[in-house]
């Protein structure tokens, strides 16, 4: 399946993602090249195949997944902030947004 | 003062005949002797570390410790508390994590000492290391070689003793890889046998802290301290952890090996086929019968990864914003635009490339197509291996298709550069453990490892048949050119 230009601008605009003129040309060739080559999984008949996301679960883990709901120390404010790019006053602070 | 052995090591601190500050100050000066040349290191504070040495040797007393004084090189992508962890990556270089990572805390309490944090490809995307925004990572077997990636730094401090251990960490076979470009052992663990938490995500069904080292019996040292259910990570195995390192010294008895055949076809190097055949040949010599078996499905892995990664990587990325922690643009219009241009400005090509790829895979329209067919054939690919468990107790092959290839060779052209992790997709896939064991050197001097497989929770059965292979066939390489 070929992409087009503008698809690959519309899935940067979803993944918050600018690109140069230049960087997108090389990018598309590279995206096309990746379709391309992962369009063979449809030759894979997955037909009453259920889909694996955890791959080692089994029922023993069901039974210990679950904790009581307890308060447990955690982080203080001040460490949260402690890497922020622009805390202010007990805040992470953004551009204004309305 | 010799690093390679992280047992031996402990066994001096524990006695009381040598210091974990003597052993720190060693690996301090090893990393100042080399690493100008390597380039493994991203940051050492010498003098935190000899502090933390001090206070092993201070409250060490009469009670060994499991890694007593063990000097270690952590992968920059697993979170140490007051000390920078980028990931390699722009967008994290000023980062310093406000706690440890579960396995840090582990190995701390077990007396290791952390040296410092070493080089990885960007948030462990790649295959050589060169996707770092830091610095190159040379190949201590040829410096104008890759050190195999994403844990290039892990596995280089290892094979250059400036560390006798080192933790990285495994999504598509980020430590078997460069461990058998640069002769150690690197094990994946089984799917949820190590806690992840504090490990960067960036494929959560598939992410893994993984041990490396020089011999099997640290390995099994170090696995042993870093295993077990924690309640920071639900995905963590509640299972007994079993003391591997006892597990090394049972009988081996007649174990059933299986050769799949899917690992043999094309594109495989004559020469690393012909050492990984040789090594075949010893394990089997060792007692075990050998038979075929085929993973029918091993041919579409690389495609499958490359859909599955991406798209939990897409998800997982989302939270570099410029808010809460990393770069944030110092140009922007409103929040959006500053969004777009602290990723764009924060992130390398490689990271875009997947973010992007897995974003579409995700998107409207798209996802039952690809993330939601891959998950279906990565079922195929995990039967593959229940079958061939039924018949076989470990599978043995080749952990790359070619030996550590030339700095710049691959990195313009990606899916030259993905292809390269075909033997080692497919243990992520399954969840199942799989150990990168140094075998023989092709004639130009550089390391292949043999890949051994286990089924899953089986890395005790598996570490004993790499202590059995190891002391029956030593291995003696070429000298390291540092």
């Amino acid at each position: 399946m070929a992409i087009s230009r503008s698809e690959v601008l519309k899935i940067a605009e979803l993944a918050k993602l600018q690109f140069s003129e230049e960087e997108l040309d090389a990018f598309i060739e590279q995206f096309q090249q990746m379709l391309d080559y992962v369009e063979q999984l449809k030759q894979v008949d997955v037909e009453a195949i259920e889909p694996t996301s955890h791959v080692s679960l089994s029922e023993e883990f069901d039974k210990h997944i679950f904790r009581e709901d307890e308060v447990k120390p955690s982080l203080q404010a001040e460490e949260s902030l402690a890497n922020a790019p622009d805390p202010g006053s007990g805040h992470f602070r953004v551009p204004k947004v309305i | 003062m010799n690093l390679k052995d992280a047992h031996r090591i402990r066994d001096t601190v524990n006695s009381g005949e040598v210091t974990a500050k003597d052993w720190a100050e060693a690996a301090l000066k090893r990393i100042d002797a080399v690493d100008s040349k390597l380039g493994v290191f991203l940051t050492v504070e010498p003098e935190t570390v000899l502090k933390r040495a001090d206070i092993v040797d201070r409250t060490l007393k009469e009670r060994g410790l499991p890694l007593a004084g063990v000097p270690i090189a952590i992968k920059d992508n697993i979170c140490t508390r007051h000390l920078r962890t980028t990931c390699g990556s722009k967008i994290l270089q000023e980062y310093i994590p406000p706690y440890n990572a579960t396995a840090i805390d582990r190995l701390e309490k077990a007396g290791a000492v952390v040296i410092g944090k070493v080089n990885c490809d960007e948030f462990a995307m790649g295959s050589s290391t060169e996707n770092s925004a830091f610095k190159v990572t040379r190949n201590p077997y040829d410096p104008e070689c890759v050190p195999g990636g994403s844990s290039g730094g892990s596995a280089v401090a290892v094979a250059a003793a400036m560390t006798p251990l080192a933790l990285g960490s495994e999504t598509g076979g980020s430590v078997r890889q460069p461990a058998s470009f640069c002769s150690v052992l690197g094990l994946k663990p089984t799917y949820g046998r190590v806690s992840r938490y504090g490990l960067v995500a960036f494929a959560s069904s598939l992410d893994c802290i993984a041990p490396v080292a020089n011999n099997p019996r640290d390995i099994a040292l170090l696995l042993s301290v870093i295993a077990g259910r924690d309640d920071h990570d639900a995905t963590s195995a509640p299972f007994q952890v079993p003391d591997y390192v006892s597990e090394l010294q049972k009988p081996l008895g007649k174990m059933k090996l299986g050769v799949p055949r899917e690992f043999f076809g094309e594109g495989l190097d004559p020469e690393v086929k012909s050492i990984v055949e040789a090594g075949i040949g010893n394990a089997e010599s060792l007692g075990c019968e050998l038979q075929e078996v085929s993973l029918p499905h091993t041919k579409y892995a690389i495609a499958d990864y490359y859909i599955i990664a991406p798209a939990e990587a897409s998800s997982n990325l989302a939270r570099y914003d410029g808010v809460k922690y990393g770069y944030r643009s110092p140009d922007y219009e409103d929040l959006i635009d500053m969004y777009k241009k602290s990723r764009s400005q924060g992130f390398g090509p490689e990271v875009k490339r997947r973010i992007m790829l897995g974003t579409y895979a995700l998107s409207s329209g798209y996802y039952d197509a690809y993330y939601g067919r891959a998950m279906k054939v990565r079922t195929l690919i995990k039967r593959d291996y229940d079958r061939a468990f039924e018949k076989v107790d470990a599978l043995l092959g080749p952990v790359s298709p070619t030996p550590a290839f030339k700095i710049g060779e691959k990195i313009s052209d990606p899916l030259a550069m993905y292809l390269s992790d075909i033997y080692t997709v497919t243990a992520n896939l399954a969840g199942i453990p799989s150990l990168s064991l140094p075998c023989g050197f092709t004639r130009g001097g550089l390391p292949v490892g043999l890949q051994i497989l286990a089924n899953q929770f089986q890395e005790g059965m598996l570490l004993r048949l790499a202590e059995y292979y190891t002391q029956a066939f030593p291995l003696s390489g070429p000298a390291l050119k540092f």
